[in-house]
C-alpha cells in the first residue's frame, strides 16, 4: 500500500515532532526491561481494581468468568494545546448544533421545512421517537453527554487533518478509561508529569455532576441524581459504578425504581425516595416496558409518562439517536450553518449515501477502496473495510448493499494516523482515534482531551474494545511555559491532583458559543 | 442518610459470606490439626462427619462421594474448593466478591480491592492443580482467616459509618452468631457420644478436644485469661455462649447485631428490633448451669431458629421490601 501515512510522534524516520520531543528524550533513557515491568504492573493493578469489561458469550482461559482487561498502552498520545483549542471550539459548535437539531426535530421541524434534510430521513429512522414530539426538556438540551469520535488522516500535503468520524449521542462510554489511564500513568511515571505540562482531566466527574444537577426539573431545590445501569453483567458496568461513586450518587437498577403518582421513586431502607435526574446508561428501547420493549426488566414501568410530564429528567434525553445515525451524519455541517449561522470548524469525512442512486453507483464501483458502514451499526460491527477485505467478503457485502441500499453509507478509506505502541515485537506504529466527552448543560464544556483508542492489530483500523482495541493516555500539552505570576493560583481542590494541576484546565475551556 | 434496599442486601450478604468463609476455614483447620493427633478411626470419622453436619452438608456430600465412608481428603476438597458446593470456601469468597461488585460504588476503593484481591488469589490458589493448598492446608486456612480480618479491618478503617456500614456489620455478626452456635452444638454432641466413661486416656483426649474447640474460635488464650483454670466443658460453653466480652460468643455477636440494627431503624414498632432485643436479653440473663440443665442441644437448636428468624425479618423489613 502506498497510501500516505501520518504518525503522531515521528515526522519522518529521523525526526520527532516538536510536542513529542521531551517525551522521546525520556523514553530513550528507559531500559526495555523497566518498561516491560511497568506494563506488567499496570495489568496487575487494572485486574485488582477490577477495571474490566464483559464480553457477551465469552469465557476466560480457565472457563469461568468473562471479565477482560482493556489493553493499556504506555506511550501517551500527545496533542499540542493549540490544536486542542481549535478542536474544542469545533466540538462546542458541533454539539450545540446537534442539540438544536434534536429540539427542532421534536418541535417545529424548521430544518425539514427549509428543505435541508428530507422528511423521510427523519421519520423513517428507527431512532426517531414520536413519543417525544412536543415534549419540552430542561434547557432544550437533549444530548448532555456526547462522545464525538475524531480521527486524523494526512491530506495531500502530508499534514495531519482532523475529521469527525461519528457522533455518539445515546449512551457513549469510555470516559472511565480516560480517567483510569491517566491515574495509571501518574502512578507508573510520576516524573513525566513534572517534566511535562499535561492538562489534568480528573475533574470530569465534577463537571458531569454539575451538568446533571442543572438538568433537574425546574422546581427541585436539592435534586436527587442517580445513575441507572442495566446491571453488573453489562459490558460497561465498571464505568457505571465508577461514575456513580465518583459523583457520590446512587447506582440504581430498573428494579430499584418505581413510579407512583407521576413521580419516580427508588426503594430505600427507609422507604421510597424521589428521584429527579436519571443519568441512564440503558438504551431507549429498554427504559420503559410500558412504552418500548415490553419484556424489558432493565427499565421502570411508567417512566416515559413521568418524563413527558417533566417530573423527572433523563440524561441523555429519549430520542437522541435520531441525530447520531450514520445517515444523518452527512448533514451535520449543514445543521451548523442552519442553526448557528457559522462555518463548521470540524470537518466531516466525505460520505456517500447509498440511498442516492449516484452515490450507490459510485460505491458499488469502488467497493475495494471504500469503507462501507451499516447506517445503524455500532461497535465496529457490520462494516466493510474495502482495502482490507477479500474478494469474497466484498461480494457478500455487495449483495447486502444491493438488497437494502438505504441501510448503508460509504466513505473513502482514511489512512488513520498512527502512534508508536508497545506490541509483541517492541514498539510499532498502530492506528488510533480520539473520543472527547462533551458535556452540555447551561454551558457546553469538557475536560481537555478524551479517550484515545488504538487498534493493536497490525494494519487494523478498528479500535473498538470489543474487537481487540486498546487505550492510551491522552495528553493535551501546553506549548510554551506558562508564566507563574502567582495570581492565577488555583483552589486547593486541584492541588492534590497532580503536580501539573496549576496549569489550569479551566483556562482553556470554552463557554457558550 | 438512606440507601437503596438492594444495595443494603448486597452489603449484608457480602459480609455474611466473608464471615462464613472464615468460620469454615476455622473449623476445617481445627479438624485438620486434631487429625494429626493419635486417635481411633471412629473418633476421627466422627469429627469429619460432625463438620459436615455443622454446615448441613451431609446429604450433598453423600450424593457426591460414598456417603458411608468419610474420607478426610474428600471432605476437605468438598468444603474448600468444590465450586458446586455453595458452602465451600471458594463459593463463599466468590459470592462475597460478586455481592461487592454489584455495589462497588457504595464501598470504599480499599474495601472493594480487598474483596476483589481475595477472590483473584483464591481462584489462583484453588483452581487447577492447587499444589499450594494440598501441601499445606493449615497455611491456606490461615490465609482465609487473615483475608477476613483484613476485610473487617478495612471496613472499620475506611468506611463512613452510615447505613452501608451498619448493614455490613450486621451481616458479619449475625453470621458469626449462627456459626459459633453450630460449632458448639456439634462439638458438644461429639463429646457426649464419643466419651462414655472417664479414664486417664480419655481425660487426655478431652483436653485436646476442648482446646481444639477453643482454638477454632481463637479462644484458648482467652479461656486461660478469663478463668485461670483447667479446661472444663461448662466453662468452655459459658465462654462461647454467654461472655459479652468474648468477640465470637453468642452474646457478643447479638450485642453487635443490636447496636447496628438500632442505627438503621428509628421505628419503635420494628419487629426485627423486638426479636433481636428479646434474644439478646435471654442470653444476657441466662446462666450456664440453667442452660446445661435444660439441655445444650435444645437450647442451641432454638437459638439457631431465632437467629434465622431475625435474618428473615431484616430481609423483609429493609432489604427486599415487597410493596410501597
Amino acid at each position: 500500500m502506498s497510501r500516505p501515512m501520518f504518525d503522531e510522534m515521528n515526522a519522518n524516520a529521523t525526526s520527532v515532532r516538536a510536542h513529542y520531543e521531551s517525551y522521546q528524550r525520556w523514553l530513550a533513557l528507559q531500559p526495555a526491561d523497566v518498561m516491560q515491568a511497568r506494563r506488567a504492573e499496570a495489568e496487575m493493578i487494572f485486574r485488582r481494581v477490577g477495571i474490566t469489561f464483559a464480553v457477551y458469550g465469552d469465557k476466560d482461559e480457565d472457563g469461568a468468568g468473562s471479565e477482560r482487561l482493556i489493553p493499556f498502552d504506555l506511550i501517551p498520545r500527545i496533542i499540542p494545546a493549540h490544536e486542542w483549542a481549535s478542536m474544542e471550539k469545533g466540538l462546542v459548535q458541533r454539539v450545540t448544533a446537534l442539540n438544536r437539531f434534536i429540539h427542532d426535530v421534536y418541535h417545529d421541524q424548521e430544518i425539514i421545512k427549509a428543505g435541508l434534510i428530507p422528511a423521510e430521513q427523519i421519520f423513517q429512522n428507527a431512532q426517531f421517537r414520536p413519543e417525544m414530539m412536543g415534549v419540552d426538556v430542561p434547557g432544550n438540551i437533549y444530548s448532555h453527554i456526547s462522545g464525538i469520535d475524531i480521527v486524523r488522516a494526512p491530506n495531500a500535503q502530508g499534514e495531519g487533518e482532523y475529521y469527525v468520524l461519528e457522533d455518539n449521542l445515546r449512551v457513549p462510554s469510555g470516559v472511565s478509561y480516560m480517567l483510569e489511564d491517566r491515574k495509571m500513568m501518574m502512578r507508573l511515571f510520576p516524573e513525566l508529569f513534572s517534566q511535562n505540562r499535561v492538562a489534568p482531566v480528573a475533574h470530569y466527574p465534577d463537571l458531569l455532576l454539575e451538568t446533571l444537577r442543572q438538568m433537574a426539573p425546574p422546581a427541585t431545590a436539592e435534586p436527587t441524581v442517580v445513575v441507572l445501569t442495566p446491571g453488573m453483567y453489562n459490558s460497561a458496568y465498571f464505568e457505571h459504578a465508577f461514575l456513580a461513586q465518583q459523583m457520590g450518587v446512587e447506582l440504581v437498577e430498573g428494579q430499584d425504581l418505581f413510579v407512583k403518582d407521576n413521580f419516580v421513586y427508588m426503594r430505600t431502607t427507609r422507604g421510597p425516595k424521589r428521584v429527579d435526574v436519571i443519568y441512564r446508561r440503558v438504551d431507549d428501547d429498554y427504559l420503559d416496558p410500558l412504552a418500548f420493549q415490553p419484556k424489558s426488566t432493565l427499565g421502570c414501568a411508567g417512566l416515559l409518562n413521568v418524563y413527558r410530564s417533566g417530573n423527572v429528567s433523563l440524561c441523555n434525553a429519549i430520542g437522541t439517536g435520531v441525530a447520531d445515525d450514520k445517515s444523518i451524519y452527512p448533514y451535520v455541517p449543514k445543521m451548523i450553518e442552519f442553526y448557528l449561522g457559522e462555518k463548521p470548524i470540524l470537518k466531516n469525512v466525505p460520505t456517500y449515501m447509498c440511498r442516492n442512486d449516484d452515490d450507490l453507483k459510485y460505491t458499488l464501483a469502488n467497493l475495494k477502496d471504500l469503507v462501507v458502514k451499516e447506517v445503524h451499526g455500532a461497535g465496529g460491527y457490520g462494516m466493510l473495510v474495502g482495502p482490507a477485505s477479500t474478494k469474497a467478503e466484498i461480494e457478500d457485502f455487495r449483495r447486502a448493499l444491493l438488497a437494502n441500499p438505504s441501510g448503508y453509507i460509504a466513505q473513502p478509506t482514511l489512512s488513520l494516523s498512527t502512534c508508536p505502541t508497545y506490541v509483541e515485537s517492541g514498539i510499532a506504529p498502530r492506528h488510533i482515534d480520539l473520543r472527547p466527552f462533551v458535556l452540555s448543560g447551561k454551558e457546553v464544556q469538557m475536560v481537555p482531551g478524551g479517550l484515545t483508542r488504538v487498534a493493536l492489530k497490525d494494519g487494523s483500523l478498528v479500535v473498538n474494545s470489543s474487537q481487540g482495541g486498546g487505550t492510551k493516555d491522552t495528553w493535551i500539552l501546553e506549548d510554551a511555559p506558562v508564566p507563574t505570576n502567582g495570581s492565577g493560583a488555583h483552589p486547593s481542590k486541584s492541588q492534590s491532583q497532580s503536580s501539573s494541576a496549576s496549569l489550569s484546565p479551566l483556562a482553556t475551556l470554552g463557554g457558550n458559543v | 442518610m438512606t440507601m437503596l434496599s438492594r444495595t443494603a442486601d448486597h452489603l449484608f450478604w457480602m459480609s455474611r459470606y466473608t464471615e462464613r468463609a472464615e468460620n469454615t476455614a476455622r473449623m476445617l483447620d481445627v479438624n485438620y490439626q486434631t487429625s494429626l493427633l493419635p486417635q481411633s478411626n471412629e473418633v476421627a470419622q466422627a469429627a469429619w462427619q460432625g463438620l459436615l453436619s455443622i454446615s448441613e452438608l451431609k446429604p450433598a456430600y453423600a450424593a457426591k462421594y460414598d456417603g458411608d465412608n468419610i474420607n478426610p481428603t474428600d471432605v476437605m476438597d468438598f468444603m474448600v474448593r468444590d465450586e458446586k458446593n455453595p458452602s465451600s470456601i471458594i463459593s463463599c469468597l466468590q459470592n462475597a466478591r460478586e455481592n461487592a461488585r454489584a455495589v462497588r460504588g457504595s464501598l470504599t476503593t480499599e474495601v472493594w480491592e480487598t474483596q476483589n484481591q481475595t477472590y483473584l488469589e483464591v481462584i489462583r490458589m484453588l483452581r487447577g492443580k492447587s499444589a499450594d493448598f494440598k501441601r499445606d492446608p493449615a497455611q491456606f486456612f490461615e490465609w482465609v482467616k487473615f483475608r477476613s480480618h483484613l476485610s473487617r479491618g478495612v471496613t472499620l478503617g475506611t468506611m463512613l459509618q452510615d447505613e452501608a456500614f451498619h448493614f455490613l456489620r450486621m451481616g458479619t455478626f449475625l453470621e458469626r452468631a449462627d456459626n459459633t452456635a453450630r460449632l458448639v452444638d456439634v462439638k458438644f454432641h461429639a463429646v457426649e457420644s464419643a466419651l462414655g466413661g472417664v479414664n486417664e486416656k480419655e481425660q487426655e483426649f478431652d483436653f485436646y478436644h476442648w482446646s481444639a474447640i477453643l482454638r477454632s474460635v481463637s479462644g484458648f488464650e482467652v479461656y486461660r485469661k478469663v478463668y485461670r483454670d483447667v479446661i472444663k466443658p461448662e466453662l468452655v460453653a459459658e465462654l462461647l455462649i454467654l461472655r459479652p466480652d468474648m468477640p465470637r460468643s453468642l452474646l457478643g455477636c447479638l450485642n453487635e447485631v443490636m447496636s447496628n440494627l438500632a442505627m438503621v431503624t428509628s421505628d419503635p414498632q420494628s419487629e426485627t428490633l423486638r426479636r433481636a432485643g428479646k434474644l439478646r436479653a435471654d442470653l444476657q440473663y441466662s446462666r450456664i448451669d440453667e442452660i446445661l440443665a435444660t439441655g445444650l442441644h435444645a437450647f442451641l437448636t432454638q437459638f439457631l431458629d431465632r437467629v434465622n428468624e431475625i435474618g428473615a425479618n431484616i430481609s423483609r423489613e429493609f432489604l427486599v421490601p415487597s410493596t410501597h
